[in-house]
């Protein structure tokens, strides 16, 4: 079947429901990594932008991409991947970072500014709201990720990288 | 041989083949600290580290190949090892922690001097990247440089093994701006101002925090030689165990 202008709709909300294979509270919607959708007469053109360069989930994520369009029809994707403009954390919408707090990640802050700035801004344990945390590891389980403890509840945290 | 836009095509394959290779061959060394750093924060540090340089690689091949439709794969794990184009510096053994440390602070702030001339380049898929990468980087330099302050003067053993490391790593790290074949070309076209200009600019960013951490930078010449694809055989043994899992099945889909 070949796209219409009218299936856009339809297709944003098909993936929708595809979520971040390391997030899976937030879809890739959510994450602002599809960040565009384009239907020309003969296919679906869908723009990605990695959280990371080196996310290893990307392949994964293009897959159910085409698997999830393939589903409602749509046999004919391109995906294109781009950095201009770059995924930054500055994308999340207060919604998307209370799920993540939710789940037990530390949303990145909001607002502009040099990532150094950023990265001296107090950061809340995502279990009881308190300030009393400090950086345990730069790194984390991903490569979005780094790890937290809180002084307050005695628990180490993960917190999204502010990028 | 230039494209319509005054850019030049074949000298720019050569900046970006150089630019993946490196990436490629740190991030391989780094990962040979998966399982094995000297603390779980580390190991996860360099691993993390790992992860990051090879897509950066990856980046950097997905541009080269933009100009030469060569694959990524390809280029990565069908290359001979005399045929990479990366400094000599990144090809050497991880040695001990401190080697790895000083190798990849003085190789961060490469970065951040190449990607910041970079992210001001009229080329424009080298420019997003660059500009993209130069976030991620930030991580990289604030964990280095970190290490560098705190075991430089710590005590009397960090403080040996970090002089021994520098020592060894400085005269290597000094190979990374060996000048390109086709460098002028780049530096009229504007892409960037030159390896000699970078590597002024990094003098002035690693002198003063090596010295606060009373480390002594030694005399010894640049170790050249990577651009023009004379090795070290350490990057043969790397290139056979980087392309061993490939070699079994060329082309596998995973
Ligand atoms: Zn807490």
């Amino acid at each position: 079947m070949s796209p219409s202008v009218l299936d856009i709709d339809l297709i944003w909300k098909a993936l929708g429901t595809i979520t971040d294979p390391e997030i899976p509270v937030l879809s890739l919607v959510e994450m602002k990594i599809i960040r565009d959708v384009q239907v020309t007469r003969d296919a679906i053109r869908v723009v990605i932008s990695p959280t990371f360069i080196g996310c290893p989930a990307l392949e994964q994520m293009k897959s159910e991409i085409r698997a999830r369009l393939a589903g409602i029809g749509f046999k004919q994707v391109e995906i294109e991947t781009t950095f201009a403009p770059p995924w930054t954390t500055e994308l999340l919408a207060d919604d998307a970072k209370e799920k993540l707090r939710s789940f037990g990640i530390a949303p990145p802050p909001g607002g502009e500014g040099e990532l150094i700035a950023l990265l001296l801004l107090p950061v809340a344990c995502p279990f009881c709201n308190s300030q009393q945390t400090r950086l345990d590891s730069e790194f984390g389980a991903t490569l979005c990720k780094q790890i937290y403890f809180c002084d307050n509840c005695r628990q180490p945290f993960e917190r999204f990288k502010p990028i | 041989m230039s494209t319509s836009d005054g850019i030049p095509t074949q000298a720019l394959e050569t900046l970006l083949l150089a630019l993946a290779d490196d990436e490629l061959m740190l991030g391989h060394r780094n990962a040979e600290w998966t399982g094995y750093a000297p603390l779980i924060e580390e190991d996860i540090a360099f691993s993390n580290i790992a992860q990051d340089e090879l897509g950066h690689s990856l980046a950097w091949f997905t541009l080269y190949q933009q100009l030469s439709n060569k694959k990524p794969d390809s280029l990565a794990f069908e290359r001979e090892w005399s045929d990479y184009t990366c400094c000599r510096f990144v090809t050497y053994p991880k040695g001990d922690f401190a080697y790895t440390v000083v190798r990849q602070y003085l190789f961060d702030e490469a970065e951040q001097v190449r990607l910041r001339a970079f992210s001001l380049s009229p080329y424009e898929p080298i420019r997003d990247v660059s500009a993209k990468i130069l976030r991620e980087e930030a991580y990289h330099l604030m964990h280095s440089q970190g290490l560098i302050e705190r075991l430089g003067d710590a005590t009397e053993e960090s403080h040996r093994r970090m002089q021994a490391a520098l020592n060894d790593a400085f005269p290597q790290a000094l190979g990374m701006f060996e000048a390109l074949e086709g460098e002028d070309e780049l530096i009229s076209s504007g892409i960037f101002g030159g390896n000699a200009k970078l590597r002024d600019e990094w003098l002035g960013r690693v002198q003063p925090v090596l010295e606060n951490a009373t480390l002594l930078i030694p005399g010894a010449p640049a170790d050249f030689g990577g651009r023009k694809r004379n090795h070290v055989e350490y990057l043969q043994q790397l290139v056979d165990d980087l392309q061993s899992v490939y070699k079994i099945a060329p082309g596998a889909k995973w």
